[in-house]
């Protein structure tokens, strides 16, 4: 139990996030993007775990469990953005869903 | 102990990596879980047992489930994933990676330079969280809930606007 | 009898309201009815009212009628309140007789003007402003009388505003006098600031006390004062707006230089004499300039050949000797001057009216000639105003005020010899001129046809003028004629008395035959000249120096050019340079910046998502690589 530094933790942290982050970058389909953002949320939330447990404290959790309520919220609305587009547009391209007007 | 947070660890990142460059939806959905699975191990390992509980049952359960729904509604046929695997070229992804990369080598230099303290001073009982969130994070857990409560209402209104055909007249509340 | 002053200058204005309101539905007989009554019952009432003052003066010898309040500001409270002492007395009889027989004039000169009514209204309204002017209580009241003289000047220099050149004389009045109104607003305000009242009694009682003889606020008051008076009364160096008003009808031309608008001026300083005694070097420089003045303005004179340019310049030449009198602090000869002035200067002014009307608007006097057969009365009544002008002895009302003021200016403690040698040569040039225009008009050959002679109602007011022209000298005479001193003694009331130096009775009667002498050498002069030998004076002014010289008054000594150069010309380049407003290229410039910079970004706003989050990511990169770096080198 003892032996996980906690740089590991962070580091896993961090890599996932820039793994999220290189996705909502380089992918073009909204869901993916999506996707991409959930990575990232997720990988915040561990650092916040990795972080508590370091000091034996349930405060990581804590805000575990808000980043997850948060994730959740934009889940929702998130996905129900991208059936809207593909209703309204017939693709989910974000780089053809620039027109600023309505 | 140590190998099997490194290994978690190695499978929570192949899985994010595989996750993000997949070209079929579902496959990537499936990576996706697959990482978070192995991030609840992390968090096993970390001595935090509830989080690794939601991480399981709220993400990996119902979050991807909604996913899930979503890329059923979508139907993406072959043609899509022909279009992913055109769009996924290096000169498209290289820029981006790069940048991605940096940040990831930033984060990680913090995470670094940090205090060199080993993790896992004991395990942190679901109960010490539950009287964390109703004690000084009440008002945290109201403001969560009216976040909730914003994100239901939304996504009910976008859900009620699919009802009508783009540029037709609306047909009355019962077809939405 | 007294409590019905506020009823002189109110009848004016009624009239003025009526005619403004009305007066163009009206027919014309009711315009002039309305007209005329509005001053003549004011004159009426002014005469009553002096002779009552005169017989049972009141305690302190000023009469005070507090209407109301007009603004209550912390402790400032100027009151709308009339003061009635020896000097307003004098002041408003003479404005309101000689308002109304120039109204009573002007009714038939003027007839079948377009704007027949709008004259008569703006006539009223000139008089109740004068009349509001002079019997106000406080500076403030003063400088609203003063600003309503110099409207209605402007107004009525401009009466036929269809010819661009009259409006540009009275645009040129207007900006001119308020060169000097600005001044006299300066000086009103430091006034205020020393005294924290502007009551003008109030004033003049406590700043004896406040200020020392000569200090430094006493000499700035008075200076400022001076500039607002000079500017009125068109004194050098402000002189240069009057010539040009004769762009007026006739009648302006008289009221504004006998009666009203130039005459503010010298009342303004008899009225703050106290100040000016205070500032002896201030003093000093109104005699200067009164001197001066009425030198340049005489000998411009004697160059014009337009008959109301000549009365034009001769008005700021006599104006110069009141302001010789006022500096040499004899009080009460400037304002007897004032009063002779006023009824032979409107007398010469209408007479100019009748003589220009008659040869269907001509106004140059080489035209002219031999008018005396064909036009006798106006002959005569010009020859009466002519001769108090120049100064003819005895006969005169001009020869007793000039005399007291060259006796004055020779004899005060303030006065000197040199500023009596500037009054008599200008005494000998008043006579030249005078007479060169007499002689031109009224003698010699027949020049162009009478096509309109006087009416009833112009004969009137010329036989009335002329009487006055010549009688109301009569009230001051030297001691050396007769010991009159009906005028001084009244004045004596409100102006203080000039300690006169003892003259021997030798130079006593060299001073007062100089003065005969010297106007009867003017005229005999101007007769050599004109109807003698008229060939000798053409000779001059074709000779090299000699035209030289004429043009040189003709332009009147070339301050026209002067202040072209000096004011206006750099004034014009520094507007045009300055048309888009300077400043605003800052403000303009910031607000380019602004707007392409926002186009720029707009440019940003693609709508393309992943754009935006690289942007986001770009910011995140660079924000923890700058905590990095200082973590690292701090």
């Amino acid at each position: 139990m003892s032996g996980i530094p906690l740089q590991s933790g962070l580091v896993v942290a961090g890599l996932l996030f820039g793994l999220g982050a290189a996705g909502v970058l380089f992918r073009r389909d909204l869901l993916f993007i999506l996707l991409s953002l959930e990575i990232m949320t997720n990988a915040a939330g561990l650092a916040f775990v990795t972080a508590g447990a370091l000091w034996g404290r349930p405060d990581g959790q804590v805000l575990f469990i808000f980043i997850l309520a948060v994730a959740a919220a934009e889940v929702a609305v998130g996905l129900a953005l991208v059936l809207w587009l593909y209703r309204r547009t017939g693709t989910l391209d974000v780089d053809r869903a620039n027109r600023l007007r309505g | 102990m140590d190998y099997a947070f490194y290994i978690a660890a190695a499978a929570a990142l192949a899985a994010t990596l595989r996750a993000i460059t997949a070209s079929h939806a579902v496959h990537a959905l499936l990576y996706f879980i697959v990482s978070l699975l192995a991030v609840a191990v992390i968090f096993l390992l970390l001595g935090a047992h509830f989080a690794a509980a939601l991480e399981v049952i709220v993400y990996a359960g119902a979050i991807m489930v909604l996913f899930i729904f979503v890329v059923m509604m979508l139907n993406p046929g072959p043609r899509s994933v022909q279009r992913e695997r055109h769009w996924l070229r290096p000169r498209i992804w290289a820029g981006p990676a790069v940048l991605a990369a940096v940040l990831a080598a930033e984060l990680v230099y913090f995470a670094a330079t940090g205090a060199g303290r080993s993790a896992g001073a004991g395990q942190v009982e679901p109960a010490e969280v539950g009287l964390a969130l109703f004690g000084p994070y009440l008002l945290g857990v109201e403001m969560a809930s009216v976040v909730l409560l914003a994100g239901l209402v939304g996504a009910y209104h976008l859900g009620w606007h699919l009802g009508r055909r783009p540029g037709g007249r609306e047909t009355g509340e019962g077809e939405a | 009898m007294l409590n019905g002053l506020w009823l002189i200058p109110a009848l004016p204005f009624a009239a003025f309201v009526l005619l403004a309101a009305a007066g163009k539905r009206m027919p014309h007989p009711a315009v002039a009815a309305i007209g005329t009554a509005g001053t003549g019952l004011s004159a009426v009432l002014a005469l009553l009212v002096g002779f009552d003052y005169a017989l049972r003066p009141p305690a302190g010898n000023a009469f005070v009628q507090t209407l109301w309040t007009w603004m209550a500001a912390g402790g400032f409270t100027p009151e709308i309140s009339l003061c009635l002492d020896a000097l307003s007395a004098v002041m408003i009889a003479t404005v309101t007789v000689v308002g109304f027989f120039i109204l009573l004039y002007s009714t038939e000169h003027m007839a079948g003007e377009e704007g027949y009514s709008r004259f008569f209204a703006y006539m009223n309204l000139f008089v109740g402003s004068m009349l509001t002017l002079v019997l106000a209580d406080n500076l403030l009241l003063l400088y609203l009388g003063w600003e309503g003289v110099g409207l209605c000047s402007y107004l009525l220099i401009g009466f036929w505003y269809r010819d661009v050149a009259n409006v540009r004389a009275a645009n040129k009045a207007f900006i001119v006098t308020r060169v000097g109104d600005t001044a006299l607003a300066l000086g009103l305000i430091v006034l205020f600031a020393h005294f924290d009242t502007l009551s003008i009694r109030d004033i003049l009682a406590r700043s004896p006390d406040r200020w020392l003889q000569g200090s430094g606020p006493a000499a700035w008051a008075a200076l400022l004062l001076l500039g607002g008076a000079v500017g009125k009364s068109a004194q050098l160096p402000l002189q240069v707006w009057l010539p040009d008003a004769m762009a007026g009808p006739s009648p302006v031309s008289a009221l504004i230089h006998a009666a009203t608008m130039v005459a503010a001026g010298v009342y303004l300083v008899a009225r703050m004499h106290g100040i000016f005694t205070l500032a002896p070097e201030v003093q000093a420089l109104v005699a200067v300039l009164g001197a001066v003045t009425l030198l340049l303005a005489a000998a411009s004179a004697l160059a014009q050949s337009d008959i109301k340019r000549v009365l034009a310049w001769s008005t700021i030449s006599q104006i110069g000797y009141m302001f010789l009198a006022l500096g040499v602090g004899a009080w009460s000869a400037a304002v007897f001057h004032f009063a002779t002035h006023a009824f032979f200067k409107a007398l010469l002014f209408l007479g100019a009216g009748v003589v220009i009307a008659a040869l269907g608007d001509e106004h140059d006097l080489h035209r002219m000639g031999g008018l005396r057969r064909e036009l006798p009365l106006t002959f005569w009544s010009f020859l009466a105003g002519a001769a108090s002008l120049a100064a003819l002895p005895l006969v005169t009302a001009g020869f007793y005020s000039k005399d007291l003021i060259l006796y004055q200016a020779f004899a005060s403690p303030q006065g000197s010899p040199w500023l009596w040698a500037a009054g008599l040569a200008g005494a000998f040039l008043t006579g030249l001129y005078t007479f060169r225009m007499v002689f031109l008009v009224f003698f010699g050959k027949a020049g162009l046809p009478v096509i309109r002679k006087p009416g009833v109602a112009v004969s009137i007011s010329l036989v009335v003028f002329s009487f006055f022209a010549l009688t109301v000298g009569f009230l001051q005479m030297p001691a050396l004629i007769a010991p009159v001193t009906v005028f001084s003694d009244f004045l004596s009331r409100t102006l203080p008395v000039l300690p006169v130096v003892a003259v021997s009775p030798a130079t006593e009667i060299l001073l007062l035959l100089d003065a005969l002498i010297a106007p009867l050498i003017g005229a005999s002069a101007a007769w050599w000249l004109t109807l003698r030998r008229p060939g000798f004076t053409a000779r001059i002014e074709r000779s090299r120096a000699g035209s030289a010289l004429h043009r040189f008054w003709l332009a009147g000594w070339g301050f026209d050019a002067l202040y072209e150069t000096l004011v206006v010309r750099p004034f014009v380049r520094m507007a045009r340079l300055n048309r888009d407003d300077v400043l605003d290229l800052f403000y303009g410039g910031l607000a380019w910046c602004a707007s392409r910079l926002s186009y720029r970004l707009c440019r940003t706003q693609s709508g393309s998502v992943r754009r935006y989050a690289l942007g986001v990511l770009a910011g995140a990169v660079i924000a923890l690589g700058l905590v990095a770096w200082f973590k690292e080198f701090p």
